[in-house]
């Protein structure tokens, strides 16, 4: 592991994925956002209007993607090792409350961090900027709440 | 239009894995595949880690200036459109569905990248929180359909569907 995690590895890897971003929306046209790449995964087999067959198009470079950021962890891991992380207050039951709150939210709402916060965001897009404000808003609370009134162990 | 190819399908497949390979890179290498070091920036009580400034900073400094380049471009190099959301409205869908996945990021600290990036190494709070959030996807396209039943897909693919192509 990167001893203490400098500032500048946090953003050179930022900066990788903002090279990522660009890269696909130059090559492909498409945008790098990992709650609709992986919901289109889901959702795009039980589709038959032209949505629906045009989700099912996007299936084959989405599975791509998700292969190649699961083998971008794997490099990164071996490159610099990757975190082990056990937390006592990490229980089955609320990282499956937290994981259906994610995956419904960005669902709803048409992106997560890399749609809205980083592609939304680079493209000045209104609906964008005020998700992105709205689920770090959301979250700052919940986190203050979850670990200083709730005091769980996270 | 041009016709797509065998080639242009191929590398239109290798650029996307590619991608994904350099995101999942970064994620790792910002430190965000670890949520104590995402929750240390959304615990402002706590002891503080601006960690996550950086990686949204350099991510959107980097895009904000390449996607005005890359937009420039008549059509992308192995595609015919770009496909971007079209939308400009503030409806309720984006902000319930931003408070509600705001609520389970800062329950643990993970959003869908660096949770699918850290099952690379077996992490096994991943285990739990991906299937989670595939099935909280599933449950939200389960509603929308249900209730208007004539649109069956997905809101992120409907908005993928308009494209800037003139």
């Amino acid at each position: 592991m990167l001893a203490a995690h400098p500032w500048w590895a946090a953003l050179g890897g930022g900066i990788l994925i903002g090279v990522a971003a660009s890269l696909l929306l130059a090559a492909n046209g498409r945008i790098a956002g990992v709650s609709g790449i992986a919901g289109g995964l889901v959702n795009g087999w039980w589709q038959s209007d032209p949505a629906g067959q045009q989700a099912r198009r996007e299936l084959p470079w989405r599975a791509l993607f998700l292969v190649g950021l699961i083998a971008g962890g794997g490099l990164g891991a071996w490159l610099i090792g990757a975190p082990v992380v056990e937390r006592p207050g990490a229980s089955v039951g609320l990282l499956a409350l937290a994981g259906v709150l994610v995956g419904y939210g960005t669902a709803l709402g048409g992106g997560c961090t890399s749609g809205h916060g980083v592609c939304g965001l680079a493209r000045l897009s209104r609906r964008s900027i005020v998700a992105t404000a709205i689920f770090l808003g959301t979250a700052l609370v919940t986190t203050y709440v979850a670990r200083h009134v709730l005091g769980l162990a996270l | 239009m041009t016709t797509p190819t065998p080639k242009r399908a191929l590398n239109f497949g290798a650029a996307s894995f590619v991608c994904g390979l350099v995101f999942g890179l970064g994620l790792v290498v910002a430190g965000m595949t670890d949520p104590r070091k995402v929750l240390g920036f959304l615990d402002l009580a706590g002891a503080w880690d601006p960690s996550l400034a950086f990686v949204l900073g350099g991510a959107v400094g980097f895009s904000a200036v390449a996607f005005r380049g890359v937009l420039r471009q008549a059509r992308p190099w192995f595609s015919e459109v770009f496909r971007l959301p079209a939308r400009t409205d503030i409806d309720s869908a984006l902000v319930i569905g931003a408070v509600l996945f705001g609520v389970g990021w800062g329950l643990v600290g993970y959003c869908p990248g660096p949770a699918i990036v850290s099952l690379a190494w077996g992490n096994a709070e991943a285990w739990v929180l991906v299937p989670a959030m595939l099935a909280g996807a599933a449950l939200q396209w389960w509603h929308a359909r249900r209730r208007l039943p004539a649109q069956t897909s997905v809101r992120g693919d409907r908005e993928s569907l308009a494209s800037t192509e003139s």
